[in-house]
């Protein structure tokens, strides 16, 4: 870890006025204390923004939740109105990391959560994310664990977020502050970027701009469900994931969001393959034809092949689990 | 820097990169909390941090100068042992004992957790917090022990969780 | 320890069996007894030391500096780069006598040293040192190398072809007996295919470390090590010094499975800096280090052929396995070790050879040889009986041999087929169904068997006992607990012989200057220096009984009394100014009069995901017969961690090496998956009832790697039964169970 100086922010004003170049905020520190450790983010400055006036959760007008951005996992996991408004986000959260990081992880935290890409991980090889222009060692590497949709040739990084994946499937908003003082509103579908030519920007966030919240809209209706795919029972990264919600009316589908996580760069959604659901009558062949469409541009990379049957299947599953086929 | 660490009071004079974890272990004295991995993938470090139990390695001492922080050490002694201290003892719940500590303030944390009903990624019905084998385990994954004492340990905090036989068996989705 | 009284030795040669044992006949009646461990309180209140937890004054921190390239020269090391950074004091480097790779263990020479030719991939190469440990942290992942870059051999696969015969390790290289080519030509029956198994780390939770001091020209090392007293002999080599002057202190260790049988890298850095600065250093591994410069297990290539007539009874069997190793080092995966004396079968192939890799130094990890080579042989095994149409259980039993089907000579003890009787009945082995036709929900469900074998091992062990006039019994020697239950059953050993309730024990374990010991691997630990604290202690016990006047025989030790011709007498009155013997156990002729192993049987029932290929084990019971059992609750948890390994290796642990530059790619606890709480079921062990005389006085054998023997093949058996899908290829990771299943998915 690269020495740093730290200031404990007052005010999320406050803490956005300290923001510049080379300066992270630290909330949770979770995942940025781990990456700091091996020297792959070596900010100047820390802004300690974990005693912030954030961490509520709160019941809106409209029927929806805003969720401070320092709630942490936990908290947002087991309460009441998230269970029963939006049990696939408390699935999701539930089945990220340990009982210890859930304590500790924020929400807005998570939403930033970086890649586990072994080589993004490790100075000693090329990355582009870490190091642009370097090279992509995953490439031609071992990338079990990378991107089958939306990769680039400078990256084929996955995104590791549970969390992240329930929230674009339940259209959550991310509220923010600038270091102008404006808020900006921004979908979550508008938030994350695929890699491109740039892997090393991973959202629309500028710099220096904090998030302060995410607004989720009033609970869906229909059914609603979390599925992770990994290799050990509990504490492992997701290899393919689903965040499921899926309303089924008079014998067909009245609306659909599916979202996944291990797939690509960001949690995953193509309304394409979802419009293709609605209005039909569930049935197998059905979710067959969605599940070519997600993977049409699916290519895996070597060690990662194996994710475009296990998406297929999983995605075909949690299809008939969420419409009881 | 100050710290209250199993309500004593600490002074030290830190880097400002000293995790919660090397405050306690180099600086302390406190050695009761374990180093495994030193980035959250194995909960050797566990502490509880104003009741809730965290990977002390992936955080700064500064950041915690307010906190009530208890380690190992504060949980009990060898002539006087926490309830739960006492039962990884007799169930045999470590082996080489180094996870162990980490274990222990763990299982503290997650019980806690359970009273305030929270749910798990195993649970069935995400209103209950219900305890059973099954639970334990997942409820305990963030804690490797690779001498896999894990049957034992889940021996150790369901007697402590007071649960029965048929309790215990209950399966959960 | 010293002191004044009488001192005596009490010596044996396993030349013989010992057909009685004092730990039958004595009254105390503690041994076997599944007494909580004697550290206990200690561990679970986090006041037990590890080595990383000493301190020294004025002592300063080392981070090691490991290279990013996998094979070349090291040309610089810009150490001005990073001597100003605040807190940093210096960079060593010794080209020269820096460790290039941790030692095997158990040896008595240096290990290779040597890092200006870079070998492997993060090989280390200097010694950041700091006043803090954040500054050595900092300043060593920012110390510039320079590196001219040479080919390696990284690719195992691409270099399989090249391959060279390793000298003996503790089983010949290769072995032949009879002509196997001709019994698979000509048997009605046979079976040919190759298994791999991957590189595995130990991934023990405490990661090496040792704080080096100098005082006087002496070292002392506080270090994390399974075997203190060949390690200070080694260590002394590779610094040049006199083995006198070489101490290692490792009271507490957190765990071991092989990584810490041999000195590892940190030490010779921290001592050489140490010495260099003239002040204390600790130098503790970063997880990732401990991947990339400890040791692995090599990955292997494993043929089993298997020759049997048409009623299974095998003629022939073959066991080829191809492993790794740097190109100087020539350790073997012994993956035949435990097929030369498992099976029937005159005609007999059992080799191994090497591939010679720039990779991390493959070296011994629990259960080397057996714990992979028997994912083979027993996966074969079931997939012989399916081909033969009988139970694996039935194949396994017309297999039994009753002598060793290659020395010709008895076994000491030996109750394979029992075990899988009693397991069989107690797991509801007839309730298993044909091959994927069991479903519960969207998982397929199936039971597996293996057998267990673990060969015994006795190596030199000494120990030291003295009573004092309190009647406190204090044990010494230079064995290590590893979390094996060391502690706990040399004291009850002595406690057995001494009449001595626990509490009226002291066992000093983990220091370099006590009796030599073996130290703890292979199994041997608790055997051999059990057997050196019970000729101790039998010694006293001859002294007490001659101080009494009477025949040891016509003594009966009991709480602290010795009990003779009606007359009951506090052992501590009789001991004066003390009582001081010292055991020494050396293994005879026993090695080669008779073959001696442990043996157990595994069963498993998993689940098979039918839509994804996910594996989750359901239940498991290890059924085993290893001698006395020294505590029945230590021993069953060390049969819990091996049988854990063995979910491990069948399903989850694979360490994965980049064949373009030989980094390790998952080289920590987040990418490499050793088993997790909810990976792992409540296991069920059984002890059988044996005693084996020709092993030691104990009449014990070892435990600590038997449960891993076979575990993962018990699960790869159950995957099979559940869902159709034989992997040969471990670990049974879901994308090799995935293409196999049926394209229809399960029905919500």
């Amino acid at each position: 870890m690269k020495t740093f100086t730290y200031t404990k922010a007052q005010s999320p004003e406050a803490a956005v006025a300290e923001a510049g170049e080379g300066v992270r905020f630290i909330a949770g520190g979770t995942n940025l204390l781990d990456l700091m450790k091996l020297q792959v983010m070596t900010p100047d400055k820390l802004v300690d923004i974990s005693r912030l006036d954030l961490g509520r959760i709160e019941q809106r007008e409209d029927g929806g939740l805003t969720i401070g951005a320092l709630v942490p996992n936990s908290d947002l996991a087991a309460d009441r109105r998230v269970i029963d408004g939006y049990p696939v986000l408390s699935r999701a959260l539930l089945a990220g990391a340990s009982g210890q990081l859930r304590n500790k992880a924020s929400t807005g935290g998570n939403l930033l959560q970086r890649t586990r890409c072994y080589y993004f991980y490790d100075t000693a090889t090329a990355c582009n994310k870490r190091e642009p222009g370097s090279g992509c060692a995953a490439i031609g590497g071992f990338n079990r664990i990378h991107a089958i949709l939306g990769a680039s040739d400078k990256c084929i990084a996955t995104h590791p977020s549970d969390m992240a994946v329930a929230m674009r499937a339940l259209d959550a908003t991310v509220v923010t502050l600038k270091g102008d003082g404006d808020r900006r509103r921004i979908s979550i579908h508008d938030f994350y970027r695929l890699p491109g030519d740039t892997p090393e920007i991973e959202n629309v966030l500028e710099p220096g701009e904090l998030i302060t919240h995410v607004e989720l809209p009033g609970p869906p209706q229909g059914e609603q469900l979390y599925r992770k795919v990994r290799d050990r029972a509990s504490y492992a990264f997701a290899l393919v994931s689903v965040a499921g919600v899926v309303k089924v009316e008079d014998g067909k589908i009245a609306s659909a969001a599916l979202a996944f996580g291990g797939l690509a760069h960001l949690p995953w959604r193509d309304f394409e393959m979802e419009a293709m659901l609605v209005g039909q009558a569930p049935s197998t062949a059905l979710f067959e034809a969605a599940a070519d469409k997600l993977l049409a541009g699916a290519r895996g990379h070597g060690s990662n092949d194996f994710k475009i049957p296990l998406a297929r299947r999983t995605l075909i599953a949690c299809l008939r689990d969420l419409t009881g086929v | 820097m100050h710290f209250t660490i199993n309500g004593q009071a600490y002074d030290a004079d830190l880097d400002i990169r000293t995790s919660l974890l090397d405050l306690c272990r180099e600086h302390l004295g406190l050695t009761g909390s374990k180093k495994g991995c030193d980035h959250g993938q194995c909960g050797a470090c566990t502490m509880l941090v104003n009741g809730r139990r965290i990977n002390s390695c992936l955080t700064l001492a500064v950041m915690h100068q307010d906190d009530e922080i208890v380690t190992i050490e504060g949980l009990g002694t060898p002539e006087n042992l926490h309830p739960m201290q006492d039962a990884f003892v007799r169930h045999d719940g470590y082996q080489c004992g180094y996870c162990t500590p980490g274990q222990i303030c763990s299982a503290v944390g997650m019980l806690d957790e359970v009273k305030k009903g929270w749910p798990s990624h195993v649970s069935g019905d995400l209103t209950s917090a219900a305890l059973s084998d099954e639970e334990i385990s997942e409820r305990m994954s963030g804690n490797i022990c690779r001498c896999s004492a894990y049957p034992n340990i889940v021996d150790a905090i369901s007697e402590v969780a007071g649960l029965t036989p048929a309790e215990r068996e209950v399966a959960g989705a | 320890m010293l002191g004044l009284g009488d001192k005596h030795t009490n010596s044996l040669t396993m030349d013989q069996p010992v057909p009685s044992s004092l730990l039958d006949t004595g009254a105390q009646n503690i041994i076997s007894k599944p007494l909580p461990r004697y550290e206990g309180a200690k561990k679970v209140s986090g006041t037990a030391r590890y080595s990383a937890e000493f301190t020294a004054e004025n002592m300063a921190y080392g981070v090691l500096v490991g290279v990013g390239h996998g094979s070349g020269t090291v040309t610089g090391v810009d150490a001005d780069a990073i001597r100003g950074l605040p807190g940093v004091i210096d960079v060593v480097t010794d080209f020269k006598s820096f460790l290039r790779n941790a030692g095997q263990g158990g040896e008595t020479k240096a290990p290779t040293q040597g890092v200006e030719e870079v070998a492997y991939f993060g090989q280390f190469v200097a010694i950041v040192l700091g006043e803090t440990y954040e500054a050595a942290r900092g300043a060593a992942l920012q110390l510039p190398l320079t590196v001219e870059p040479a080919e390696g051999r990284f690719d195992f696969d691409a270099l399989k072809g090249e391959t060279d015969t390793p000298p003996p390790n503790n089983i010949p290289a290769h072995y032949t007996q009879g002509d196997l080519d001709r019994a698979m030509a000509e048997a009605p029956l046979t079976f040919d295919a190759t298994y791999t198994t991957p590189s595995q780390n130990s991934a023990a939770m405490e990661p090496h470390a040792s704080l080096a001091y100098w005082d006087e020209g002496k070292l002392t090392i506080y270090g994390s090590y399974q075997i203190p007293t060949k390690d200070a002999i080694a260590l002394a080599k590779a610094l040049g010094v006199s083995q006198k002057n070489v101490r290692i202190v490792a009271e507490y260790v957190g765990g071991g499975f092989g990584s810490k049988l041999g000195i590892s890298p940190e030490s010779a850095a921290a001592a050489i800096a140490s010495r260099q600065l003239g002040r204390p250093i600790k130098c503790v591994m970063l997880r990732q280090q401990v991947f990339d410069g400890t040791v692995r297990r090599s990955n292997t290539e494993q043929r089993v052929r298997l020759a049997a007539e048409a009623d299974g009874t095998l003629v022939g069997i073959g066991h080829e396995t191809l492993c790794a190793n740097l190109p100087d080092e020539d350790f073997f995966e012994p993956a035949g070790i435990g097929t030369h004396s498992l099976y029937k079968g005159e005609h007999r192939v059992i080799t191994h050879d090497l591939v010679r890799v720039n990779l991390t130094l493959s070296g011994s990890m629990r259960a080397p040889g057996e714990a992979v080579g028997m994912l083979a042989i027993e996966s074969a095994m079931d997939e012989f009986a399916e081909q033969l149409g009988i139970d694996p259980i039935e194949l396994r039993r017309r297999n039994d041999p009753d002598k060793d089907p290659e020395k010709g000579v008895p076994f000491s003890s030996r109750q394979l087929t029992r075990c899988l009787e009693v397991g069989a009945e107690r797991f509801g082995w007839s309730k298993r169904q044909p091959k994927a036709t069991r479903r519960d929900g969207e998982w397929w469900v199936g039971l597996g068997v293996a057998a267990a074998t673990r060969n015994n091992l006795l190596e030199k062990n000494a120990a030291k006992a003295r009573l004092n006039a309190a009647g406190h019994l204090f044990v010494e020697t230079a064995m290590t607990d590893i979390g094996t239950g060391s502690y706990t059953v040399l004291a009850q050993i002595a406690g057995e012989v001494m009449g001595l309730p626990f509490e009226r024990i002291t066992v000093k374990l983990g220091d370099s200057e006590s009796p030599e010991s073996s130290g703890s691997g292979g199994s041997w630990g608790a055997c051999g220096s059990g057997s050196a604290v019970y000729l101790a202690c039998e010694e006293i016990r001859n002294q007490l009984a001659k101080k009494l006047g009477v025949d040891p025989d016509a003594m009966t030790l009991k709480d602290g009394m010795a009990i003779a011709e009606n007359r009951s007498t506090p052992i501590g009155d009789l001991a004066g100014e003390g009582i001081e013997a010292t055991g020494e156990i050396n293994p005879g002729k026993q090695k080669d009069a008779v073959t001696q192993a442990s043996y157990g049987a595994h069963f498993a029932e998993v689940a098979v995901n039918a839509v994804t290929g996910e594996v989750r084990v359901r239940r498991m019971l290890g059924v085993f017969a290893a001698g006395r059992i020294l505590n029945r609750q230590t021993a069953r948890s060390q049969c819990l961690g091996g049988l854990t390994f063995g979910i491990g290796a069948a399903l989850t642990e694979e360490l994965i090496h980049d064949v373009r530059n030989g980094k390790a790619v998952n080289h920590d606890l987040a990418e490499y998956h050793v088993p997790v709480n909810a990976d792992v079921p409540q296991l069920e062990i059984e002890f059988l009832e044996e005693r084996d005389v020709h092993s030691n006085p104990l009449h014990a054998k070892g435990i600590g790697e038997l449960g891993i023997s076979g575990a993962g093949a018990a699960i790869a058996n159950a995957v099979y039964n559940a869902c159709g899908v034989r992997v040969r290829d471990f670990p049974l990771t879901l994308d090799k169970i995935l293409p196999h299943l049926p394209a229809d998915l399960p029905s919500a």
